[in-house]
């Protein structure tokens, strides 16, 4: 069973979709009472960081939500904004991010994109995971995924980095430190490669 | 490597879809949920979903229909037609659509594109201008499904929108609209040196070729078109039909291991 976290910001329904084809159990958290029982987590996002981040707060789980990170480890994944969210703090806003992987969300440099087009990075774009990383198994060679933001993922801990993609620089586009996750780009709108992904986040 | 983007666009009118020649007489060409599983298997880059009635009726959004799409949809999703306001957007966005195309509201309230890319961040505000060409030289903006003319100098209005906030402008010419002779590449040309924010081109598309053309000049770019993913053959048969991943990577010019030639 995963629990996808609706807090009015982002597409619940495509993750649902995309596990219904897989036949993977899931339900809809909007209160703190639906986090019961919970066994994985999907905290999707888009729009602004301050926007996301003001909204989570005012859905009341944010509490019940830090227990089941934190304290009781849940497996928990954080999608575009979503992942953003887990940083410390972000360019694009003042709010405080979750803090659960220590990173600052950081505004691409525009002078280091050679073409015309600046930002938003918007489109595929090739990941390369490392290590082998079990949330890329399938995928470690020639997948893309759809990508839509103008700020990205700066790990304070390297190893945190689970995956890069270029943009200028070369960024992390996928995360994990423990039991967390983070992915830049959007599976539920990245065809096979996305559904691979997901499918693979529910096997961890 | 980022990838230009190959975006099939469909406009929305009486639940079914249409395509126009220059804007008129529109021609039902099928269902759009069912077009929408299509377009899934074809594994495209990105869709389009233009509501041609919204405005002129000025009707609200079909939220009911907006919903349905975007929970088949495998790719991303862009809507645009009959947006006012930054509930509209925010309500739309909930249903699962990542991209919102303002147009005549965008044009006769710039301030609108700032307030909604506020709240759904920049990356998903995108104006669409509808261009024609002027009798003697320049281009114009239109709204209202070709029908009224503003005045507006749209190489002008692109950067007033670039500083705005917004995320992405798609060019639509009136002219080349259901043409199939190819892209108004000028007009391209001009809009595309203006402005540093994503663009994507509509209008005129007849062959593959038309697209190679435009992303061997511009590179990184949206192209997108109607007629050419939706009709087949001299006779303009209906069949939806969109390019492979390898014959997109030859376009791209990308080899497949992944890497550019």
């Amino acid at each position: 069973m995963i629990t996808l976290i609706d807090y009015g910001v982002g597409n619940i329904f495509a993750f649902q979709n995309v596990y219904k084809r897989l036949d993977i159990p899931t339900k809809i958290a909007k209160t703190s009472k639906d986090l019961v029982d919970v066994q994985k987590l999907i905290l999707p996002g888009v729009g602004s960081f301050d926007y996301a981040m003001s909204q989570l707060n005012a859905s009341g789980m944010r509490e019940k939500l830090d227990e089941l990170v934190i304290v009781k480890k849940v497996p928990v994944i954080g999608i575009c904004v979503g992942m953003q969210m887990m940083g410390n703090r972000s360019d694009e806003g003042k709010s405080e991010g979750l803090k659960w992987i220590n990173s600052e969300i950081l505004k691409f440099d525009e002078n280091l994109i050679q073409q015309r087009t600046k930002l938003p990075h918007m489109g595929w774009n090739d990941v390369m995971p490392v290590n082998n990383h079990p949330l890329f198994r399938g995928l470690e060679k020639d997948a893309i995924f759809y990508f839509l933001h103008s700020f990205y993922f700066k790990c304070n801990n390297p190893s945190d980095s689970i995956a890069f993609s270029e943009y200028g620089i070369s960024f992390s586009s996928a995360v994990n430190r423990d039991n967390i996750y983070g992915i830049q780009f959007h599976p539920e709108k990245s065809h096979q490669y996305g559904e691979k992904l997901l499918h693979n986040f529910a096997n961890l | 490597m980022l990838r230009p983007r190959i975006i099939p666009s469909l406009l929305l009118h009486d639940k079914g879809l249409v395509k126009t020649v220059n804007f008129k007489s529109p021609k039902y060409v099928g269902d759009p949920i069912n077009a929408v599983r299509i377009f899934n298997e074809k594994e495209v880059d990105e869709l389009a979903f233009f509501d041609i009635d919204a405005t002129v009726l000025n009707k609200e959004p079909d939220y009911v229909l907006i919903e349905k799409l975007a929970n088949q949809s495998r790719m991303p999703l862009c809507y645009g037609g009959g947006v006012k306001t930054v509930e509209q957007a925010q309500k739309i966005f909930g249903l699962g659509i990542e991209k919102i195309a303002l147009s005549s509201a965008a044009v006769n309230n710039p301030q609108l594109v700032t307030q909604i890319a506020e709240r759904v961040g920049s990356q998903s505000v995108i104006v669409v201008l509808d261009i024609k060409k002027k009798l003697l030289g320049g281009y114009e903006i239109y709204t209202h499904n070709g029908k009224k003319s503003t005045g507006i100098n749209p190489i002008k209005f692109a950067k007033e929108l670039e500083a705005l906030g917004l995320g992405e402008i798609i060019i639509n010419s009136i002219d080349q609209d259901g043409v199939m002779k190819g892209y108004d590449l000028n007009l391209i040309d001009k809009i595309a040196e203006t402005i540093s924010i994503p663009l994507t081109v509509l209008g005129g598309a007849g062959s593959m070729p038309d697209i190679e053309k435009v992303i061997e000049k511009h590179g990184v770019i949206g192209v997108a078109a109607g007629s050419l993913f939706v009709f087949k053959g001299p006779y303009k048969a209906v069949l939806i039909n969109y390019p492979t991943q390898i014959e997109k990577n030859k376009i791209f010019k990308i080899n497949n291991n992944g890497n550019t030639e």
